[in-house]
């Protein structure tokens, strides 16, 4: 098995990099959360799940397709998010982030039950926009469209929050109330509705996640479940809060995942978390994080 | 003194409960995954199907009731283990049924072995159940790794696919599915170019199909179950490993993972099936009975396994008149022939094999199908003998002890 040819090398490469496109939006959507709110936001897989079953309903009740799907599936669930934090949240911050992490861990479990329990577990097929199937034979690969596609948009989206964040007065608003946010109140600026719509951002992020994930895998109720550890390793080795680190990490986990799969495939699920473990021993508060 | 005395009662216990119906009530186990990948070719289809056979054979045995209960074993060993020791010890369960995931089967069936109760499996695959680990407490219903093999496996071989790479699910199941048909490629002159594990529940395939690509072999043989099925067959579709000329071979694959794919993704694949809805008047009836209960769901054949199980289980216990000794109701049930009318007339072997025939479909295409769950055309039967394992050749201890 180890002599694997370069060729075949740059197929892994690509696949990982494709399945940590996956990894950065959602790790981005916690990170942002997580710096703003101090919310350790469990429920995100659940969300992200939730996504793709708004594609599906749209798609099966309404005949909207993929593309309007792609818009109004993040706005849904953006909406629901809203109204969590409204709701839910508001109502422990400023409590230990412990708290805010068992709210939305049941709310997950609760999403998932009942969506389980509506749909069965082994999911419903979504199939995949016309104008995206078919691949590009690359010689040491073909490659799909569509997943060309999942890099493309997932990187213009980092990058665009990214650039945001650093470069814009919005941006620059968000940051100061997440360092101090009764200062940047008394500067007139409205701290309550920006966290919510921080939190609807976050969480549409991760809906728009789920409509990529649906034609590729299933619209599933369990497809939160599945990711969201993977994911939430990725936002503690990237640093907690950090929106670059979260990003980073994010492809280069999913390239060291692929890699796995190559050279020793029965440990894909746990390297993840092996090196959670070591970066968390050299650098706790991780790669990216502050340390203090 | 009293601990000498309570454990003299404690041994004396299990003969004064001898040849009665234990506790007035008949308590049947449904131990399987109720939430996880294997939810919907098992899960709450097969509880359901359970009662289906209590009601139908009059909820009552004599003046015992017959009750059913389920738990979820999340697919864990450990899990599955700690709930068969608490159903035996402390809730008074007389049997337990389904019991999907090989490894957790197999931990069952050695429970039930030591407090001398009954396992009836259906979902699970690994054909040791009946070989090296059999247990003359235990039945193995439905199907198993090596009429898989001998099914899907065969046929393949025969239509030309003669050089094999493996996507395997690291586990019991996934092993002796590699196995069992690697046995067959191999005995019919054909070769495996290499074999990959990965690790159950995976959600992307598409790493380790292109490793089967580059392999170059002629046939991809998933020896997985549930949503990694699903799972390997969608990737398979969308990096066109099928129109780059190479051939899936699902192993097991159950109605529900066919639900789930959609016909356009599944179209031409060879099925082994014990069980198909559809296949005459009386699984028809039975179905439509089902899946008035279940949503509209057709019950897949793990599911109809657990109806036919029970069913040939109480006819025991009624027989008997009593549910207290594991082994003698299993002895019970080896001897009298089964009859049901979902799998037909068929026999319960030595080795705890049940035996009947299985069937060869190939998945439909979207323009033949008249609707939903109408997805199977049968290619052939195969005969119980070709089928399953011949029972001088499983190394069950209980078969080679008599000889």
């Amino acid at each position: 098995m180890l002599a694997v040819p370069i060729q075949a090398l740059f197929g892994q490469l690509l696949i990982g990099l494709i399945n940590g496109s996956f990894y950065a939006l959602l790790s981005l959507g916690l990170a942002i959360i997580f710096g703003l709110l101090n919310v350790i936001n469990f429920c995100h897989g659940a969300l992200y799940m939730l996504g793709a079953f708004v594609a599906w309903f749209l798609l099966e009740k309404a005949g909207i397709g993929y593309w309007p799907a792609l818009i109004l599936a993040p706005l849904a669930v953006g909406m629901i998010g809203v109204l969590i934090e409204r709701t839910l949240l508001r109502r422990i911050s400023g409590l230990d982030p412990l708290y805010g992490l068992l709210l939305t861990f049941g709310l997950a479990l609760i999403l998932q039950g009942l969506f389980s329990n509506w749909f069965g577990s082994s999911g419903m097929p979504y199939e995949m926009p016309s104008q995206l199937l078919g691949g590009q034979a690359l010689g040491f690969m073909f490659l799909p469209n569509y997943r060309v596609w999942v890099i493309a948009i997932s990187l213009v989206l980092c990058l665009g929050t990214w650039a945001v964040i650093e470069g814009t007065r919005l941006g620059s608003w968000l940051r100061a109330a997440t360092e101090n946010a009764p200062l940047v109140s008394a500067f007139g600026i409205n701290v309550p509705r920006m966290v919510t719509i921080t939190y609807a951002f976050g969480v549409g992020l991760a809906a728009l996640g789920g409509v990529l994930a649906a034609p590729i895998y299933r619209v599933s109720p369990l497809m939160g479940a599945d990711l969201i550890i993977v994911v939430f390793a990725v936002v503690v080795i990237g640093g907690m809060g950090s929106i670059l680190g979260s990003i980073v990490t994010g492809f280069i986990l999913g390239i060291l995942e692929g890699l796995t799969k190559v050279f020793y495939p029965e440990a894909s699920n746990t390297v993840i978390f092996v090196v959670m473990a070591i970066v968390l021993l050299v650098r706790p508060a991780g790669l990216f994080g502050k340390q203090t | 003194m009293n601990a000498r005395i309570a454990l003299l009662l404690a041994l004396a216990l299990p003969f004064s409960a001898s040849a009665e119906i234990t506790g007035k009530v008949i308590k049947i186990g449904v131990l399987n995954d109720q939430s996880g990948l294997y939810a919907d070719l098992a899960g709450a289809g097969s509880v359901m199907a359970a009662k289906m056979a209590a009601e139908d054979s009059g909820g009552k045995i004599g003046d015992a009731t017959i009750e059913v209960i389920f738990a979820d074993h999340q697919n864990k060993p450990d899990v599955g283990s700690n709930i068969a020791r608490q159903w035996y010890d402390v809730d008074g369960v007389d049997v337990i049924v389904d019991v999907p995931t090989s490894s957790v089967a197999l931990a069952v069936s050695q429970i039930t072995r030591e407090k001398n109760k009954v396992f009836l499996g259906s979902s699970p695959g690994t054909s040791d159940l009946t070989g090296k680990a059999c247990s003359p407490n235990t039945i193995h219903w439905t199907y198993d790794t090596y009429a898989l093999a001998h099914t899907t496996g065969s046929a393949v071989v025969q239509t030309g696919g003669d050089t094999w790479f493996f996507l395997t699910a690291d586990y019991a199941f996934g092993q002796a599915l590699e196995r069992d048909t690697a046995a067959v490629v191999t005995s019919s002159g054909g070769k495996v170019l290499g074999s990959v594990k990965h690790p159950l529940n995976t959600t992307d395939f598409s790493s380790f199909l292109l490793q089967a690509q580059s392999s170059k072999a002629k046939v991809i043989g998933l020896a997985n179950a549930g949503g990694d099925t699903i799972n390997s067959i969608k990737a398979a579709a969308e990096f066109g490993i099928v129109r780059g000329g190479q051939k899936l071979a699902g192993l097991l694959v159950f109605l529900s993972d066919i639900h789930s794919l959609g016909l356009s993704t599944a179209q031409g694949l060879f099925v082994s099936e014990s069980f198909y809805w559809d296949r005459d008047d009386k699984t028809r009836a039975f179905s439509k009975r089902y899946a008035q209960r279940m949503n509209g769901r057709m019950p897949t054949m793990a599911q109809a396994g657990v109806y036919s199980a029970v069913l040939h289980y109480l006819k025991a216990v009624k027989a008997l008149k009593s549910d207290s000794d594991g082994r003698a109701v299993v002895e019970q049930m080896k001897k009298t022939p089964t009859d049901d009318p979902v799998f037909g007339k068929g026999s319960i072997r030595q080795d705890g094999r049940k035996l009947h025939p299985m069937y060869l479909y190939e998945v439909k295409k979207p323009s033949e199908s008249k609707g939903p769950w109408d997805y199977y055309n049968l290619v052939k039967e195969v005969p119980p003998d070709q089928a399953f394992r011949p029972l001088d050749k499983g190394e069950c201890p209980l078969v080679t002890a008599q000889k």
